[in-house]
């Protein structure tokens, strides 16, 4: 039987939410940088977003289950981890459906892992309900790994910000 | 085996391993809600890189143990991370003075590390260090926060920093693992870290109106020796805890 082309594979995985963030599928958020075939295997290489993210398991599940309804008969997942996952990697298509769903979309390049001074500027981050920058940063950490926690001046509501990474 | 890079990968995972373990701790009990989910993410965060560092240390291991047996079934003596992570909660102060001055530390050496000759030590160590940079900015903004803060904030902070650092020499003291390691060019000379450490612990120190303790406070020698697996009392408390459903259950699955 012929496999199913690496696009067409891809496009498969579109449909594969990511379990914390239903609305970003894991090729929208650059988990998956690979699909080929080793036989009759086909090969999905992921990469993990944060090192302690529980949602990496249930990924490699999910990717299995929705290449079986696509009738692939043998599936592996493989983990790379370098080069390390960055939010340079989210698409822009995924950038908008994380706005609409009310989380800001990273305002940033990759983080800046070459000084630690406190003095460095924070990103102009825009209020996903409002659209207002007159935005405050309460918290770098939030109910995820991924997000920061923000409050809008303007509209006086808190909202999640999905940190540059 | 290379016990050496074994001993040395062990090292990195112990000490995130226990500080994770401490830091799970405070899950329901932080000061501000923020606070509970900062320190929950930063000890998922240290979890993480523990695993990675634990599950490379078992495949050059080669005897067959993977993260969970290194994880939960050794004793104190093999357990070999640096004695600051070890050292109790205490207040929110003393957690934040052992947080601070480990996540300094921890990021100059995964700097310096995301630069080895082992490939798979610097893919661990690029990965780590872009979540690193995040703690240690917290753990700064917050030292400066309960530092220049009321009086009472002020002295507990201080008393927290000066008790804390007299664990912080380990940090800095190479021996004769550290030493291959860097001559093989996997890993660095600890001693080379302690000057940029210091530049950036006296810049905060300075702005939250903190005292930097006595330099010599650091170096006693009853104050290290974890990376060698002399610990001190509390990490058997710890283990006892963090190992009990394992050793009490064998092959319990999630």
């Amino acid at each position: 039987m012929p496999h199913a082309s690496t696009g067409e594979v891809m496009h498969w995985l579109e449909a594969v939410p990511d379990p914390e963030i239903p609305v970003l599928s894991v090729v929208d958020l650059g988990v998956v940088r690979e699909v080929g075939w080793d036989g009759d295997t086909c090969v999905v290489t992921i990469t993990p977003t944060y090192s302690g993210c529980p949602a990496m398991r249930e990924i490699s599940q999910d990717i299995a289950r929705t290449l079986a309804g696509h009738g692939v008969p043998q599936v592996r997942v493989e983990t790379r981890l370098a080069p390390a996952w960055t939010t340079d990697w989210m698409s822009e298509r995924g950038r908008q459906a994380l706005t609409r769903y009310g989380i800001a979309a990273p305002a940033e390049r990759a983080i800046d892992v070459s000084g630690i001074s406190r003095r460095i500027a924070r990103p102009a981050v825009a209020c996903p309900h409002c659209g207002s920058a007159d935005t405050r940063l309460v918290s770098n950490f939030s109910s995820t790994s991924c997000k920061a926690l923000y409050r809008c001046s303007a509209c006086r509501e808190p909202f999640d910000y999905f940190k540059t990474h | 085996m290379d016990k050496a890079l074994f001993d040395y990968l062990l090292r990195l995972g112990d000490g995130n391993l226990v500080l994770a373990q401490r830091l799970i701790a405070w899950t329901g009990h932080g000061p501000i809600l923020e606070e509970d989910l900062a320190l929950t993410n930063t000890a998922l965060d240290l979890l993480g890189q523990a695993r990675m560092w634990l599950t490379l240390a078992g495949e050059v291991e080669g005897a067959g143990r993977d993260e969970d047996a290194l994880a939960y079934l050794r004793d104190a003596p093999q357990f070999l991370n640096p004695l600051l992570v070890e050292r109790p909660n205490g207040n929110y102060a003393d957690t934040m003075a052992r947080q601070f001055f480990y996540d300094v530390w921890h990021y100059f050496l995964l700097q310096r590390l995301a630069q080895s000759s082992d490939e798979r030590v610097a893919a661990i160590a690029a990965k780590s260090i872009k979540e690193v940079a995040y703690h240690v900015r917290r753990s700064s903004d917050l030292v400066v926060r309960l530092g220049d803060g009321t009086d009472e904030s002020h002295a507990r902070m201080q008393a927290a920093v000066d008790d804390a650092w007299r664990f912080t020499g380990e940090l800095f003291t190479d021996d004769d693992v550290d030493r291959e390691m860097a001559g093989r060019g996997i890993g660095c000379e600890l001693g080379s870290l302690r000057e940029p450490w210091l530049v950036h612990v006296r810049e905060v120190l300075d702005e939250a109106t903190l005292r930097l303790p006595d330099e010599t406070q650091a170096f006693h020698a009853a104050q290290r020796g974890g990376r060698q697996g002399r610990h001190t009392e509390d990490l058997g408390y710890l283990l006892a805890e963090m190992q009990h459903l394992p050793r009490a259950y064998p092959g319990a699955t999630w």
